[in-house]
């Protein structure tokens, strides 16, 4: 094995199932030891690139290469990569202990061995005293962790997770979120995690591929993704943005092409502010929204264009407007960014919606 | 659901009718086998053990139930090795026919007995030229019996989905290891509940048998009929339908205890 090869190389990688595309020639390369994100809505063929890579589905085209080495036409358990399943798929008859040392046993390790191996990583996900239990005598974070050991137990080169935070509760998932980066850390393996919270994939990610329609449509680090978006999509489905078309961009910001600027790069004044590269433009409060930690701020802008403000609740205070007050909206130009034309426009705007 | 009270009463009134009906006959035979009377007259004159004594040294009736169990037990395991192969084809695969196969396994215990008796008789008898006798029963109950294990252990194959065995391969098991380790212990209580409903059926097959069965082959309800009308053997006969009934409801019982909980641990 060597490191200048890539963990996962896929190459013009096709799924079609029926008339359906569900991946579309994608090529991607993820390097050893990464924490690599497959971010996207439901349908955008992320899941299913998990699956080709861990074998349950045979491409209709392309190749897929582990370490170099083409795994495309191999059975699943003929590939070192091993897998969390969003629901767990724990064997629901066998013991929590069992269930670890699974992989161990069907690989002909011997019954001590391998039950050492298993308390040892079951006592790395804190759950040394639950081995004689069974998988439905456990809460869905012990489920989830156990799951984890059992992938890890036989030490995969690559570890696949297809939404395993998806059924848990926020706190849970945010405390699993920093025990999987651990995790990840300690055991120095390519993590390849699918999801379609944007915020998780942010949170975890050395990198995120975007998804939509079968396709990557913008591959990054968290930072490029959120700071650069590529597309209208990437701006709507990587949080918040603040969209405008051609014509409102030649109105406010004189730009001509679609752009983006994300709510917390917009300030609310009360009077135009000035200075070098900034611009402003009045308009109409029409919702304030108390969040805690900060404040979101509805206005209509005079020239026809509809933006959220998000203000920090900083020791500076909140300069909180009421409903039906005149204010400026002001922002840099440097915060401006500017979108390539995406295809698929109207899914980003509902995904911008309710993000 | 909150019902008034004389719905309630109704009902209760309704379901208490349609007991009786039902078990009433059952409790006369039972009565019927201690009953010194040999042409089951009602009420029983005499109270004795002389028919239970009787029947179990019959030999015939003996031999019968030997007869009996031999072919419920190869028909029932002809069913579940069948049955269980026949439901994952159907479950984890696509193919052309899919459906219509899945409807022809069914089709046996919906069929009339008399047609699938005639229609084995014939082929048996004309077409096969085989000359009938006990395994001739043993196939013509085993095409009904497929159908118990297919219903379990299709249902089971469908909710439980595809997901353990997945990750079972996904941790390095083959398709053997995966089958013996995790499916099968899947299935056990499905094939349970399916093999015992097949043997209960499979035991009390009469229509099938009769004209399926080679001269000299007497099942037990075969036996039964046979003897029911000849002078002095009717208790004998309420003795062996008393054991009857015992034993198909065992059977029976356990079969549902083990679909219930399976199906409420979900």
């Amino acid at each position: 094995m060597t490191d200048s090869q890539p963990a996962i190389r896929l190459t013009g990688l096709t799924k079609e199932f029926g008339a359906v595309t569900a991946v579309d020639h994608v090529d991607l390369e993820i390097a050893a030891g990464e924490f690599f994100s497959m971010l996207g809505p439901s349908g955008s063929g992320k899941t299913t690139v998990l699956r080709l890579i861990a074998g349950f589905e045979q491409p209709t085209g392309g190749t897929i290469e582990l370490f170099g080495e083409d795994v495309t036409k191999r059975a699943p358990f003929d590939r070192d990569v091993n897998t969390v399943f969003q629901d767990y798929a724990l064997f629901p008859h066998m013991s929590v202990l069992d269930n670890v040392a699974y992989g161990l046993r069907v690989r002909g390790i011997g019954k001590k061995e391998r039950t050492e191996r298993a308390r040892r990583a079951l006592a790395s996900v804190r759950l040394e005293q639950m081995g004689d239990r069974k998988p439905s005598q456990l809460s869905g974070g012990q489920r989830q962790r156990v799951a984890l050991a059992r992938a890890t137990v036989v030490e995969p080169k690559v570890l696949l997770l297809d939404e395993p935070l998806g059924a848990l509760d926020l706190k849970l998932r945010e405390q699993m979120q920093v025990e999987l980066k651990q995790i990840q850390r300690d055991l120095g393996i390519t993590f390849i995690f699918v999801t379609h919270d944007q915020e998780e994939a942010l949170t975890l990610s050395d990198r995120v591929a975007v998804f939509n329609d079968g396709r990557i449509e913008q591959l990054g680090t968290p930072a490029e993704l959120y700071e650069r978006p590529g597309s209208r999509f990437v701006a709507g489905f990587v949080g918040t943005s603040n969209l405008f078309d051609d014509e409102r961009s030649r109105a406010l910001l004189g730009r001509s092409g679609e752009h983006s600027v994300r709510p917390e790069k917009l300030v609310v004044t009360a009077e135009p502010e000035t200075g070098d590269g900034v611009r402003s433009a009045p308009g109409t409060v029409v919702e304030v929204i108390y969040l805690g930690s900060g404040i979101r701020t509805v206005i209509d802008l005079d020239a026809g264009a509809r933006v959220t403000v998000l203000a920090q609740n900083d020791r500076r205070g909140l300069a909180a407007g009421d409903r039906g007050d005149r204010v400026h909206v002001s922002w840099h130009d440097a915060d401006v960014v500017s979108l390539a034309p995406a295809a698929s426009s109207s899914e980003a705007d509902a995904a911008a919606s309710v993000a | 659901m909150r019902l008034s009270r004389p719905a309630r009463v109704t009902l209760g009134v309704i379901t208490a009718i349609i007991l009786v009906v039902v078990y009433v006959p059952l409790f006369v035979v039972l009565v019927n086998s201690f009953s010194t009377s040999t042409s089951l007259t009602w009420p029983p004159p005499g109270f004795t053990f002389e028919w239970w004594v009787k029947a179990f040294q019959s030999a015939g009736a003996l031999e019968a139930v030997l007869t009996s169990v031999q072919v419920a037990i190869i028909s029932t395991i002809i069913a579940l090795v069948l049955g269980t192969l026949i439901s994952f084809a159907l479950q984890r695969f696509a193919f052309f026919g899919r459906e219509a196969i899945s409807l022809l396994v069914i089709l046996p215990i919906a069929l009339p007995g008399i047609i699938t008796g005639i229609a084995l008789n014939n082929f048996f008898r004309t077409i096969m030229g085989v000359p009938l006798s006990i395994w001739t029963v043993v196939i013509a109950h085993a095409t009904f019996c497929i159908v118990t294990v297919f219903n379990n252990v299709i249902a089971r194959l469908r909710r439980q989905g595809t997901n353990l065995e997945e990750a079972s391969a996904d941790l390095g098991a083959g398709v053997w290891t995966t089958f013996r380790l995790v499916t099968f212990p899947q299935l056990r209580s499905a094939l349970l509940a399916g093999g015992l409903l097949a043997f209960a059926l499979s035991f009390d097959e009469i229509i099938v048998t009769t004209f399926t069965a080679g001269s000299g082959v007497t099942t037990l309800p075969i036996f039964i009929l046979n003897n029911m009308f000849r002078p002095n053997q009717a208790p004998i006969v309420s003795v062996i339908a008393v054991v009857l009934v015992l034993v198909s409801i065992i059977p029976i019982y356990i079969a549902q205890k083990l679909s219930g909980p399976a199906d409420q641990k979900r």
